[in-house]
């Protein structure tokens, strides 16, 4: 009876609070998106859509993360480049030279010891079930560990050097991207299950270490192996699940996949908000906002904690492998931490963290701002070196637009410290029921 | 024998370059740690930005060191490591203690300096371009080569003169810090406020005065390493989060809060990074004939390539946290 | 004029009152000592003097001067010391090195008042270069009021100083607390031993829910049935 009330009360107060603020807000939005398509031109401005929408799923990523559970994500790009990768290798075309040789024998059967040592490891870490000391057992499975690891990297190299140097890079499975977007996720998720095992029971800042180291590890793994991704030298194009630009024209190609996106975003915006509303999302929250008394009340935390780190760097590994297959290109030096992973901080603190609308809100917003900054910025720029070399007769350096753009890293600081100090909750804050 | 020399020039000189050079950073860290409780990002870019000082510096008075027989760069360190101090202090001033004020979770700051390392590395690249340059502007890097006196010992012991600046400024440090930290009474209050801050402000101590010295200490000692760094290499403006992630990795190896588990921690990332990319087969070549085949063969036995160096730290840190979270030497700041 | 007076106190923490008017009013040679059940308000009317804690209504007077919201530090100068009830101490640093922090205000004292410390606590002098987290739990008390002594107040706040320490160390430190006062220093603590601290007490307060329940003389109040009833425990 009481709850019924209870619920009740909550829909009438939603209500009269929903619309003014949200509808402001997205109708600017609309105006902006209408703005740049009159300015840019249709094509341009699909696209840069599209990509806005691709960071909208990240951004929902990070802010069931950081809004839902406060755990603070410092490696999205990590993630976003996983995604990427595993876009690439499920939908590029069979290498048939790669697979017509006895190549993928010799990588199999160094898979295989790879598979075996990691069982010999973990068997002789059990050893201590058979009576073995403990410390001799340590002893025995570091000292193990580390010849295994030489030997069986060693063959691996071997087999991996003698691919890229006959056929380049293993290619890919040829198979249609989405499944490239959900085994991206499942990558994200498992790494992310990891780095969650590892610290989510400790303090929040070593979350954020953990995950801005492996993030550099993985964009250095995909960059220096060369055999499975071409490395520096990039892999595209990547198709696309929907027509591409060649059969449509690249207007009605970009548009088709903006629908494609936009369906996507809806599905995880209508998951998320039911379980933001089930009970599971409740104990969530409830957890964030007092973990001692969630504790006290019997709740697993640690569990609930790394569901919800899971769940959030697999839509990162979704939104990184759909946005990779639109850029059709694969380079795992263009995973940069400041488009990657301080651009999806910004949208989400901004927009507002633990609110799916805003969140999608900010993502689509910041990343308008962030396109649009980049003429602007080599605007003011020339502007600023006209008037000195009119002026005081100043010669520039001749590096000026690299610079120039170096100057939105300071903006995009400059705006996470000044959100964070005097817009906490962003723009449009989550709207946090108190049953009491 | 050559194989020995091999092995101390590049693992024992060699560790001990980056294990001084993190051993200073992650006090700092600690150090900021300990008092305001929050792991501060943007320490690797105020290490650069100590750098760029001394490039600017070095840049505008090139033949100031010859005067006194050193390298201009050291010369000019003490007024980079005076402006770096100002600018974590101004930092400090403009963008956490506002938030400090606000009884922010730690987390909050965490962003918040993450948004200033943005801030200072826009800065620094606009200011400097995001090429390397050499901190020797006008002076020339000595090396020197030390013959060792044994029969068959071909190769010298190399080791050049920025190198020997590092080992004397380190210890210079460490010896200061030591004394500044058990003698003086700021000091003492600095402790005292690292383990109980409530109680530190309730004797009278002034808790912003001691945020303040924290900031001076840490800035003064990330422009040391980061002048250190770029001497043994060069400058270069965009290695912030691969500096940052060792220099953790060592704070909290060391337990954080502690500056002398932090010095022993950087020492232990440092050696650790310059074994796993050692080339292990240097030292096997003159057993190579009773070797098993698999391993006299193989050319190349590093555990990591350098391409992976930053695996290293990353598995130190993780092997710590599952191992022992607070640090060898227990960690106030849990 | 009465070394500390507060009148009329309200406060509490985040908008929600827990003082609603509380009156306490010491002389400088006195021993005041708050008593009342759990929740009452005790360790809040004690911080709310102590400046870590907002004081939406009322006043505090330190020698008639208004010191209420004045940070801590503040209240150190102006001669006024704290001992928590617990991390009262610094359990890194050695007890010379907690001592010296009681004397960051007057460095120029520091070994002047060390001389007199070891003196009133002697165990301490022989343990001074041990961290004071190693000491028992009693020492540490020692410790701590040492540290608090270090500044040498004119009032001395002490929140529940007997708080698990066996019956032996509960007599020493209210002996210690009589010595401290008989050298001139006001007294105002928070204690659960009602009894014990009523029977040194020049004045008592019992409070209940954030109110003066019975203000009078210790022995005034060790002595009303009533109070014994409800508040000592029969």
């Amino acid at each position: 009876m009481s709850t019924q009330r209870e619920q009740r009360s909550d829909l009438v107060a939603t209500r009269s609070r929903l619309p003014k603020r949200e509808l402001t807000l997205f109708v600017a939005l609309l105006v902006a998106v209408l703005g740049v398509y009159a300015a840019m031109g249709t094509a341009y401005s699909t696209r840069m859509l599209v990509e806005a929408a691709c960071y909208a799923i990240l951004a929902l990523g990070l802010t069931i993360q950081w809004g839902y559970a406060g755990q603070f994500n410092a490696g999205v790009m990590g993630f976003v480049a996983l995604g990427g990768f595993s876009a690439m290798f499920f939908s590029v075309p069979v290498n048939e030279a790669f697979w017509s040789s006895e190549l993928p024998g010799e990588l199999g059967l160094g898979l295989l010891y790879l598979a075996l040592a990691i069982l010999a490891v973990f068997a002789t870490s059990r050893l201590d079930r058979l009576g073995v000391p403990r410390k001799l057992r340590t002893l025995i499975t570091i000292a193990l560990a580390v010849v295994l690891y030489l030997v069986v990297m060693s063959e691996l190299r071997v087999v991996t050097e003698e691919i890229h140097s006959r056929v380049d890079f293993i290619g890919g499975l040829g198979l249609p991207a989405w499944t490239g977007w959900i085994v991206g996720g499942a990558l994200a998720g498992g790494i992310g299950y990891f780095i969650g095992k590892v610290c989510l029971g400790l303090r929040s800042d070593y979350l954020a270490i953990a995950t801005l180291g492996i993030a550099e590890i993985i964009k250095a793994f995909l960059k220096n192996s060369e055999w499975l991704t071409r490395g520096t030298a990039t892999v595209s194009p990547l198709p696309w699940p929907t027509p591409g630009p060649a059969e449509v024209g690249f207007t009605l190609a970009r548009a088709l996949y903006l629908s494609l996106t936009a369906v996507l975003i809806a599905a995880i915006f209508f998951l998320l908000h039911r379980a933001y509303h089930a009970p599971w999302g409740r104990m969530i929250r409830a957890i964030r906002d007092n973990e001692t008394s969630a504790a006290a009340m019997g709740k697993d935390i640690n569990r609930r904690r790394l569901e919800i780190f899971v769940l959030g760097c697999i839509l990162m590994g979704i939104g990184g492998g759909v946005l990779g297959s639109f850029n059709s290109l694969f380079d795992p030096q263009g995973y940069l931490p400041l488009n990657h992973t301080f651009l999806v901080l910004v949208m989400v603190i901004l927009g507002g963290p633990g609110n799916n609308l805003g969140t999608i809100f900010g993502a689509v917003a910041v990343y308008i701002i962030w396109i649009m900054s980049e003429p602007l910025a080599l605007f003011l720029m020339h502007s600023a070196v006209d008037i000195g070399q009119a002026m005081f007769g100043w010669d520039a350096p001749g590096n000026l637009d690299s610079r120039a753009l170096q100057a939105r890293v300071f903006v995009i600081g400059l705006l996470i410290t000044l959100v964070l100090r005097f817009a906490p909750k962003g723009l449009l804050p989550e709207k946090v029921k108190h049953h009491d | 024998m050559n194989e020995l020399v091999f092995f101390i020039n590049n693992v024992v000189i060699a560790g001990s370059v980056s294990g001084s050079i993190y051993a200073i950073g992650a006090v700092g860290v600690t150090l900021v740690f300990s008092i305001m409780r929050f792991a501060h990002f943007a320490h690797a870019d105020m290490m650069t930005f100590g750098a760029f000082m001394v490039l600017l510096l070095t840049t505008l008075f090139p033949t100031a060191g010859s005067a006194v027989g050193l390298p201009t760069a050291v010369v000019m360190l003490p007024l980079a490591m005076a402006l770096t101090a100002a600018l974590a202090v101004g930092i400090d001033r403009s963008f956490y203690k506002p938030l400090r004020a606000h009884g922010v979770k730690p987390i909050v700051m965490v962003i918040g300096s993450l948004g200033v390392t943005l801030m200072l590395q826009g800065l620094i690249r606009l200011f400097a371009g995001t090429s390397g340059q050499s901190l020797y502007v006008d002076d020339r890097k000595e090396i020197f080569r030390l013959a060792l006196p044994f029969e068959g010992a071909r190769a010298p012991i190399v080791i050049t003169e920025p190198q020997i600046i590092l080992f004397v400024l380190t210890i210079a440090a460490v010896v200061g810090l030591h004394v500044f930290l058990t003698r003086s009474r700021l000091g003492k209050a600095m402790r005292a406020m690292s383990d109980n801050p409530d109680l530190a402000q309730a004797s009278g101590i002034n808790t912003n005065l001691i945020v303040a010295v924290t900031w001076v200490i840490a800035g003064g000692l990330a422009a040391i390493a980061g002048t250190l760094l770029s001497l043994d290499v060069t400058f270069k403006p965009d290695l912030s989060f691969f500096i940052l992630l060792p220099i953790f990795a060592a704070a909290i190896v060391g337990g954080v809060g502690h500056p002398f588990g932090a010095i022993a921690g950087g020492f232990m990332v440092g050696f650790a990074e310059t074994l796993a990319v050692f080339n292990w087969s240097v030292l096997l070549r003159p057993f190579g004939d009773s070797l098993p085949e698999w391993l006299a063969q193989s050319g190349n036995l590093a555990f990591v390539g350098t391409e992976y160096k930053i695996v290293v730290p990353f598995f130190i840190l993780v092997a710590i946290l599952v191992w022992r979270p607070t640090g060898i030497f227990k960690g106030k700041v849990i | 004029m009465p070394l500390l007076d507060a009148r009329d106190v309200h406060g509490g923490y985040g908008g929600m009152n827990i003082l609603n008017g509380v009156n306490m009013a010491i002389e400088a040679d006195e021993i005041g000592v708050i008593v009342g059940p759990n929740g009452a308000g005790k360790s809040t009317m004690l911080k709310a003097i102590f400046g870590l804690l907002a004081v939406n209504q009322g006043e505090i007077l330190l020698r008639g001067e208004p010191i209420h919201n004045l940070p801590a530090n503040k209240l150190v100068q102006k001669g006024m010391g704290f001992i928590p009830q617990e991390k009262n101490i610094f359990p890194s640093l050695t007890v010379k090195e907690n001592l010296e922090m009681g004397a960051f205000l007057k460095p120029h004292n520091t070994r002047r008042m060390l001389k007199r410390i070891y003196e009133f606590f002697p165990p301490l002098y022989d343990k001074r270069h041990q961290p004071s987290g190693e000491l028992s739990g009693g020492q540490r008390q020692m410790v701590a009021m040492g540290r608090a002594l270090m500044a040498e107040p004119d009032l001395l706040l002490l929140d529940e100083p007997t708080a698990g320490l066996s019956p032996l160390y509960m007599n020493e430190i209210f002996e210690r607390v009589k010595e401290i006062n008989a050298a001139g220093v006001g007294i105002l603590m928070v204690e659960q031993n009602a009894k014990q601290a009523l029977a040194i007490a020049d004045k008592g307060f019992v409070l209940a829910a954030g109110q003066n329940r019975f203000t009078d003389t210790g022995e005034a109040l060790l002595a009303d049935p009533e109070v014994a009833k409800s508040f000592l425990g029969g």
